[in-house]
């Protein structure tokens, strides 16, 4: 794939984006480098493979099979794993096992964690420009998008130790008890990324989910999955505790079913316009009541999609001496 | 000095080993017993056993031996128009004053309570609290209905409140001891029940919420949980312990509802004048317009009944 | 008792009995059949059936209800949809609200009369109806009413819009306050209503429909229209409902989700639960018995939050059932109507026999079954309230709803075992936590996945306070401010 993100100029011009921005990491600082020089002086590139993202693994599919992504011109630019039902349950089993910790993380650490999910995209921003500009993207909608994305994550971040305070409650009931509703978050959520902007699109569909407490198993782009992979290299690097996001790549029509029927689920989240797959999440959803979230098209953030996988929860204690 | 009595024991139960209680719970389950609807012969039953459980009570500066045979008489003829109705439990006086009830009520089958130890406020050496026990007694006081020192309890000093109840149990000899907690300024019902549980495991005979000089006096919330340390010290030690709630209870209707909790809380076993007592003064009066009305239908006049 | 443990010292069979306190009925009025509730007016059923409903205290007919049919649910969302865009989503939000403090003030008004009819049609104790359900409903109507034109503060930096018209299906158990938790808030954000009572109880939810045309509501904003499962499928699958709201069963709520998938109507499901009471050693016992009887027998047990498990710390276990057998002494069990009765009639004969399959079942597992005896009328339909002892989390007594008077008993050694019981089900409507300790309460009360905790209460229920399940207990809130987000749609 790095075959097709080669000039220099493409680096300078992302240099000169983020000159106000944080300076990237020694890591991917010394990356451009060697990339640079492989530009200058033809040699063979070093390709990437495409994993999956499981309980901050990276294993390939459990099935064997891929699948290819190409870019405009039709060429292949990766290979990417083509998850199995199997691969969707052992994400959910890192998942809910993640839960607990995840959930029960005081939300200033939560806060913490999806900002330094931005700074980290920040550093490998020109990483992403690369995949999103190899999948079809302008350079100047690619480098939107990965601005957009760390903006949406910082948005995130900031809301992640407010939103309790904007929609929680104390209520005054008649009788001697003092009631008050909290928020808690759903549990563990699965979530269908919009096929369009592969990587503005998932981070704004996993970043309210996190934010607010939840785990998630996410399936990425199926026109462009390569950001939503690659994004498990940031989240890794990111003290995001391993099973909190689960990435998989694949296919809807086999996976759409399973995301919305596991029985340990608790919210399923479809990104999309297509009626016929979001009859079938709405109905196979119903097998264990989750909540269903039907994002027909792409919204700006807002705390109200936090809300989406939250759950209110009431107590009541007595008021006496 | 301990005292010899077998029921007793030899220390005060520590707060923290002191059953909880929570107000708000109590105070909804009393709102239960209100509830409860006792009509015609239920209530007529009822009226019948509040009158028998009556402590008739003057404990005024101004008592006089005049005013105590007064009182003892009423005790005595309730109200002699109406059928079979029951003479009150006792009378309960001052110390000074038990002689003269002693005399008027020669064979009646009606107690002598006495109050004692420096009532109400108890503030007076235990000496001459125990003193003044073995004179009512002498006297010819049943029953002693002692105060606990408040004070000491506030300060957390349990054992010395304790250890008086049971030089107090052990002066009143043969006579039943009443140890009156004082509720109203116990302040909270955890405290009512650490008192109650004190009082108990010093020997009482029976525990009673207050002395009528101090508001709130009885009230069923403070009842119920005496009530319930009552029963929680049955299971716990085979002895049962009388309970009377004491001032503010006027009205029969309000009397009734004492039996409701007292028939859910403690059952068939305390439902007797033996094991229950109201602490009243103008109650009778009303239990008995309430039973006349019960006889004619027609609601009644106070002045068509005895005041004494 | 058999073995002995737990073995019941006090006697409560006293000489002294309660006298029957009936209520009295003779200002009641029950027509003889009742048509449904349409655009306003009372209108005969398109398909010309009545069914009976009856006094589960004695089986007697208390009227006969028409049966709605699919060409009567069409003509109710019709006048709905006529209403909502004619009238009711013009009107000055303001001018919504006092129409719907009308209908809290008449029911108000109308209370005692209420409370003997939801007792009649019901089985719940005329104690329970007049102090929990008709005052309740009266406050929620009165709740929301006061929201309808303060909608935007609820949801900041939006701008809320009602839905148009909402399918609502309700329950039997809280057959008046289910209404009023359904009509209040949805006739509040500016919808107007097609609501379907339970087919056993329809009675009151017909007597509010007198109420709204007392109060002058305007034709179509509410239609009441009844009948059995067949009548709420119609209403689900109407393509004019822009919303539905169904209280009752996970099973039925898992149907009507699945009815759901591939519309866009938006739905807010109100289900099954099994939660868990949790005591612990440091509790005010004397208290947590009477939370236990609460949370289990209110209502007969036909309560959806019912705290049908007990987790009891077994250094307390004792104390505990002990006490519990003593206070079960005390229910008095029998005529509805009667105001010293505790546990009234259970709803229906299918209801019965649910419950008494349970009691069979639990037995046939090896649990102890502990009933605290007395006698039950002949006629009607009765059940002792019951204990099951020495269960296990494999036991389907434990596992499964049975909206009845059974509690099933559990012990346990420390918090964390108590919290991984109460949390292994697969419902989260409530749960109950006893203790004196502050710290342990929040402990608990975070841990436990459920809608509603209850710390050393139970069974409480206030307009102001949101209700509702985490889990296959449900999917949205009802009550309180979060109430309001079922019925608008936010821009």
């Amino acid at each position: 794939m790095d075959k097709n993100i080669k000039t220099e100029a493409h680096y300078a011009e992302r240099a000169s984006a983020q000159e106000t921005s944080m300076p990237a990491t020694s890591e991917s600082q010394s990356k451009s480098k060697s990339r640079t020089t492989s530009a200058s002086a033809p040699r063979l590139g070093v390709e990437k493979t495409y994993k999956l993202y499981i309980n901050g693994k990276f294993p390939r599919t459990e099935s064997g099979r891929y699948f290819t992504v190409a870019d405009a011109s039709g060429n292949n630019v990766a290979n990417m794993c083509r998850a199995s039902r199997k691969d969707f349950r052992e994400a959910v089993v890192a998942a809910r096992g993640a839960f607990s910790g995840w959930s029960r993380a005081s939300a200033y650490l939560r806060s913490q964690i999806l900002y330094r999910v931005a700074e980290m995209l920040e550093g490998r921003g020109e990483q992403f420009v690369g995949e999103l500009t190899a999948t079809g993207s302008s350079k100047r909608a690619a480098a939107q998008e990965v601005t957009a994305a760390i903006d949406c994550l910082v948005y995130y971040a900031g809301w992640a130790d407010k939103y309790q305070q904007i929609f929680s409650s104390v209520n005054p009931v008649a009788s001697s008890h003092f009631n008050f509703s909290i928020l808690e978050p759903t549990g563990v959520v699965s979530a269908i990324a919009p096929q369009e902007k592969g990587l503005l699109g998932f981070v704004s569909d996993i970043a309210p989910i996190i934010a607010g407490g939840n785990t998630v198993v996410s399936l990425a782009s199926e026109q462009n999955p390569l950001c939503a992979i690659s994004f498990a290299e940031v989240l890794h690097s990111s003290d995001v505790p391993p099973g909190v996001v689960n990435i998989l790549s694949g296919y809807r029509n086999e996976l759409n079913e399973h995301f919305a029927s596991h029985m340990d689920v608790n919210a399923v989240i479809y990104n999309g316009a297509d009626a016929d797959e979001i009859k079938l999440v709405q109905e196979q959803a119903a097998n264990n009541i989750k909540r269903v979230v039907i994002r027909k098209k792409p919204a700006a953030p807002d705390p109200y999609q936090i809300m989406d996988c939250q759950e209110t929860k009431t107590t009541w204690h007595p008021i006496g001496g | 000095m301990m005292p010899e009595a077998s029921t007793a024991e030899m220390s005060a139960p520590a707060p923290d080993h002191v059953s909880r209680v929570d107000q708000v719970g109590v105070e909804e389950r009393v709102a239960r017993f209100r509830t409860r609807s006792i009509k015609k012969s239920s209530k007529v039953h009822a009226l019948k056993l509040v009158l028998s459980q009556i402590d008739l009570t003057t404990l005024e500066g101004q008592d006089t031996p005049g005013k105590v045979r007064q009182l003892c008489q009423k005790a005595k003829h309730l109200h002699d128009t109406l059928p079979d109705i029951p003479h009150v439990a006792a009378v309960c006086v001052y110390p000074m004053m038990v002689g003269v009830a002693k005399k008027a009520l020669t064979d009646s089958g009606i107690h002598i309570a006495s109050v004692a130890t420096a009532f109400p406020s108890g503030m007076a050496t235990t000496e001459a609290k125990l003193e003044e026990i073995k004179l009512a007694v002498e006297e010819g006081a049943d029953e002693i209905d002692m105060v606990i020192s408040r004070g000491k309890f506030l300060q957390g000093e349990y054992q010395a409140v304790f250890d008086e109840i049971a030089l107090c149990k052990e002066a009143c000899g043969d006579a039943h001891l009443k140890v009156i907690l004082e509720t109203g300024e116990l302040g909270t019902l955890d405290r009512v029940r650490h008192a109650s549980d004190l009082a108990m495991h010093a020997g009482a005979d029976f525990i009673k919420t207050s002395t009528g000089k101090i508001q709130p006096a009885a009230t069923m919330p403070v009842t119920l949980v005496m009530l319930q340390a009552i029963r929680d010290y049955y299971y716990k030690t085979d002895r049962m312990v009388g309970m009377k709630p004491a001032g503010g209870i006027s009205k029969a209707k309000l009397a009734i509802q004492y039996l409701v909790m007292l028939r859910e809380t403690l059952g068939e076993a305390w439902m007797t004048p033996e094991w229950f007592r109201f602490g009243a003064s103008s109650l009778a009066n009303d239990v008995l317009m309430q039973l006349k009305k019960q006889e004619t239908g027609v609601y009644q006049s106070g002045d068509y009944f005895s005041k004494d | 008792m058999s073995d002995g443990k737990n073995a019941i010292k006090l006697n409560y069979d006293t000489g002294w009995e309660y006298a029957a306190a009936p209520e009295s009925t003779d200002h009641i009025n029950i027509n003889d059949r009742y048509e449904l509730f349409i655009d306003g007016k009372f209108t005969a059923p398109k398909s010309g059936a009545y069914f009976d409903t009856i006094n589960p205290a004695n089986e007697k007919t208390l009227a006969s209800v028409a049966q709605a049919s699919k060409a009567d649910v069409n003509r109710a969302v019709k006048a709905a949809r006529g209403a909502y865009d004619n009238v009711w989503s013009k009107m000055k939000a303001a001018e919504r609200g006092k129409y719907i403090y009308r209908i809290a003030r008449i029911i108000q008004e109308r209370a005692r009369e209420f409370a003997v009819i939801e007792s009649m049609d019901g089985g719940k104790p005329i104690r329970e109806a007049r102090d929990v359900d008709i005052p309740l409903a009266a406050a929620h109507f009165f709740y929301y009413a006061g929201w309808a034109d303060k909608l935007d503060y609820a949801f900041p930096q939006k701008t809320p819009k009602p839905l148009g018209v909402a399918g609502q299906i309700i329950p039997w158990n809280f057959p008046l306050l289910m209404a009023a938790w359904k009509i209040a808030p949805a006739l509040a954000c500016g919808n107007t209503v097609v609501l379907k009572p339970a087919e056993t109880t329809p009675l009151t939810a017909l007597k509010l429909a007198e109420v709204i045309q007392a109060a002058d509501l305007p034709p179509g904003v509410v239609n009441i229209i009844t009948g059995d499962g067949s009548t709420g499928a119609a209403i689900v699958d109407h393509d004019d409902i822009d919303k539905v709201a169904f209280t009752g069963s996970t099973d039925v709520g898992r149907i009507i989700q699945r009815a759901l998938a591939g519309t866009d109507k938006k739905y807010t499901l109100e289900l099954g639960g099994k939660a868990a009471n949790i005591i612990f050693e440091d509790a005010p016992i004397d208290q947590a018995v009477e939370g236990i009887v609460n949370a289990i027998f209110f209502n007969q047990g036909h309560v959806c939050c019912a705290g049908s498990r007990l987790l009891v710390q077994e250094s307390v276990a004792k104390e505990v059932i002990t006490k519990l057998k003593e206070r079960m002494q005390t229910l008095v069990v029998g005529d509805p109507l009667d105001k010293n009765t505790d546990i009234g009639a259970i709803n229906s004969a299918a209801q019965l026999e649910r419950i008494n399959d349970y009691l069979a079942l639990g037995q046939k597992e090896g649990a102890e079954m502990y009933q605290a005896g007395g006698k039950t009328p002949k006629k009607g339909y009765w059940c002792q309230p019951t204990l099951f002892t020495d269960v296990a989390q494999s036991h389907r007594v434990v596992r499964e709803e049975i909206f009845g008077p059974v509690l099933a008993i559990q012990t346990f050694r420390t918090l964390d075992e108590a919290v991984s019981k109460a949390n292994n089900t697969q419902y989260g409507l409530s749960g109950g936590v006893w203790t004196d300790k502050g710290a342990k309460i929040f402990k608990v009360g975070q841990n436990i996945r459920a809608g509603v905790i209850w710390a050393n209460t139970f069974n409480k229920f206030d307009p102001t306070s949101p209700f509702g399940g985490y889990k296959e207990s449900g999917v949205g809130r009802e009550g309180g401010l979060h109430g309001l987000s079922a019925y608008v749609n936010l821009h």
